[in-house]
């Protein structure tokens, strides 16, 4: 019995022994992942899930979709995130809230993507720009919004969590009293 | 074949033609042993190169690639970044054991280097029983880690040299008999004459078949151990005893032991290529005579060359998969497996020898 476990944990120990040189073996031949930067910093692409920085994409229209809830700003750990709103009021007399500026310092934000995360309507995301560097720190507090722009219209989406959200635009806003 | 023994005849010949036959002898010992001195540092830059960029390959990086063309020049800028570096002595260490220690080190493995055969006729220590003198040169070198770790007046050391001391003296069994193996297939000791056998009736792993092969992985397995590399590194352990028995050294005198640990990888390949893989002599196919004669056309020195580097990437193979073992799992994986495995093997090679089992090729 225990000369026949010392042959099985010998020849166990030999075909295990076997896999991890295989593998090496086969990573000795795979591409190297090895990123050269400052040569080819024409055609490097940080992989998806790297996060530079956060940013408001906009369309050709110049619109992003950015309602100014301010969930992003109250759910960021840091505080790194500002919504100054303002209401206007529409054509049809209705007083409505929109997107003044959007404030995002770059210098305390750790990158946690829970504002993404949190957005209702996907207005911002990380992008991969990672030279981020500047030689002062104010020069880190971006406006996110284009100036000029203005919220897309806003079609109605199915969501599965609000069963009948209003769909007309005066209503979306979380109350903020 | 190319024979070396002519043109060292005909030197010597011509010298003492007009100087003394003393004077030429020691002239000839003196550019010998430069040539070895030489040959020494050239191949620990080329191991250690060749270390990092396999090892980079390993682990999916590039390695050394900004110094020079491919990084050739790195090992250059290190080597002269180490001779610049102050040889700091400890309070309280041993001065003299200290001092000595590296240098037991680099003589044990330049020793055991001076007898390697590179070429037909160009092997440089070769007596009837070169294999033992082989193996008793090298174990001086436990004597300098010991001394190291005694030495250094450091608790790091001590328990590196401890390890070291196990670890050597234990994996010198196998390869002592791994080696009587080979030795019991070849019927000789002297190295020259191992590696003519070798070049005129096949490489020993052909004709030893099974036993051969057998020994040939312990002996890749041992040799390692014994180079303190690989899975086998625990007496420099970084991760527990920052770098084992070297720690307290610095300047030149770590040079050495880093000079000595990849010549002894290297001098652990070149032991391999010629016991098993046939030394200077060529790769011959039986049948294949015109393959056989373009194969004789390529230099000993360059056979004996490729096949230790072969055998060193191997080695090193083996060292960047597997992770650190444990003491216990090092002293038992010699003394409960390797030990006896190569045992039974010997007498398998025995069997293999009496009843006249083994292939004789051409």
């Amino acid at each position: 019995m225990e000369n026949n476990n010392y042959i099985q944990g010998l020849f166990g120990g030999i075909k295990t022994l076997m896999v991890g040189l295989k593998t090496t073996m086969r990573e000795f031949f795979t591409k190297k992942i090895t990123e050269q930067y400052p040569e080819n910093r024409n055609e490097l692409v940080m992989f998806d899930r790297f996060r530079g920085s956060l940013v408001m994409p906009h369309n050709e229209q110049n619109e992003h979709k950015c309602i100014a809830c301010g969930i992003c700003s109250m759910n960021c750990p840091n505080g790194t995130i500002e919504v100054k709103s303002k209401t206007i009021e529409t054509e049809d007399g209705k007083k409505k809230k929109i997107l003044d500026r959007y404030i995002y310092d770059q210098g305390i934000c750790m990158y946690c993507m829970i504002c993404v995360r949190v957005c209702p309507q996907d207005a911002i995301s990380f992008d991969q720009s990672f030279e981020n560097a500047v030689f002062d720190r104010s020069k880190l507090i971006k406006q996110l919004n284009q100036p000029g722009s203005k919220v897309q219209e806003r079609k109605p989406v199915a969501r599965p969590v609000a069963p009948k959200p209003a769909t007309d635009s005066s209503n979306p806003q979380p109350t903020q009293s | 074949m190319f024979d070396l023994q002519t043109w060292t005849t005909a030197i010597h010949t011509w010298l003492t033609g007009f100087i003394p036959e003393w004077t030429a002898i020691l002239l000839e010992s003196v550019v010998v042993a430069l040539i070895i001195i030489t040959l020494y540092a050239v191949f620990a830059i080329a191991l250690i190169y060749l270390e990092r960029k396999i090892c980079a390959f390993f682990q999916c990086r590039i390695g050394p690639n900004r110094v020079g063309k491919w990084g050739l020049l790195q090992v250059f800028g290190d080597v002269f970044k180490m001779l610049q570096k102050e040889i700091i002595r400890m309070r309280k260490s041993d001065r003299f054991l200290h001092d000595l220690a590296p240098y037991l080190v680099v003589t044990a493995s330049m020793l055991t280097f001076a007898c390697l055969p590179w070429n037909k006729g160009g092997h440089i220590i070769d007596f009837n029983i070169g294999i033992f003198f082989m193996l008793a040169v090298s174990s001086i070198g436990v004597v300098g880690i010991l001394l190291a770790g005694l030495g250094s007046n450091s608790k790091y050391p001590m328990i590196g040299a401890m390890r070291a001391g196990a670890q050597l003296i234990s994996y010198e069994i196998s390869i002592g008999l791994t080696m009587l193996t080979m030795v019991a297939l070849t019927g000789t000791m002297q190295i020259s004459e191992i590696v003519q056998q070798q070049a005129d009736y096949g490489w020993n792993i052909v004709r030893g078949h099974l036993p051969a092969l057998i020994a040939f992985l312990v002996y890749l397995i041992a040799g390692n151990a014994e180079c303190n590399r690989g899975p086998f590194d625990l007496p420099e352990g970084e991760s527990e005893l920052t770098a084992g028995y070297h720690t307290e050294y610095s300047g030149m005198h770590f040079g050495y032991y880093y000079l000595a640990e990849y010549l002894n990888l290297f001098i652990a390949a070149g032991i391999a290529s010629t016991i098993f893989l046939g030394g200077w002599a060529p790769l011959h196919i039986a049948g294949l005579d015109g393959f056989n004669h373009i194969m004789d056309l390529i230099p000993g020195f360059f056979w004996f060359v490729g096949k230790t580097f072969f055998v060193v990437f191997l080695l090193m193979w083996e060292r960047w998969t597997f992770p650190r073992l444990r003491i216990d799992h090092i002293l038992s994986l010699e003394w409960k497996y390797l030990m006896p495995i190569s045992l039974i093997n010997l007498l398998l090679m025995a069997l293999v020898v009496v009843l006249g089992l083994g292939i004789n090729l051409n």
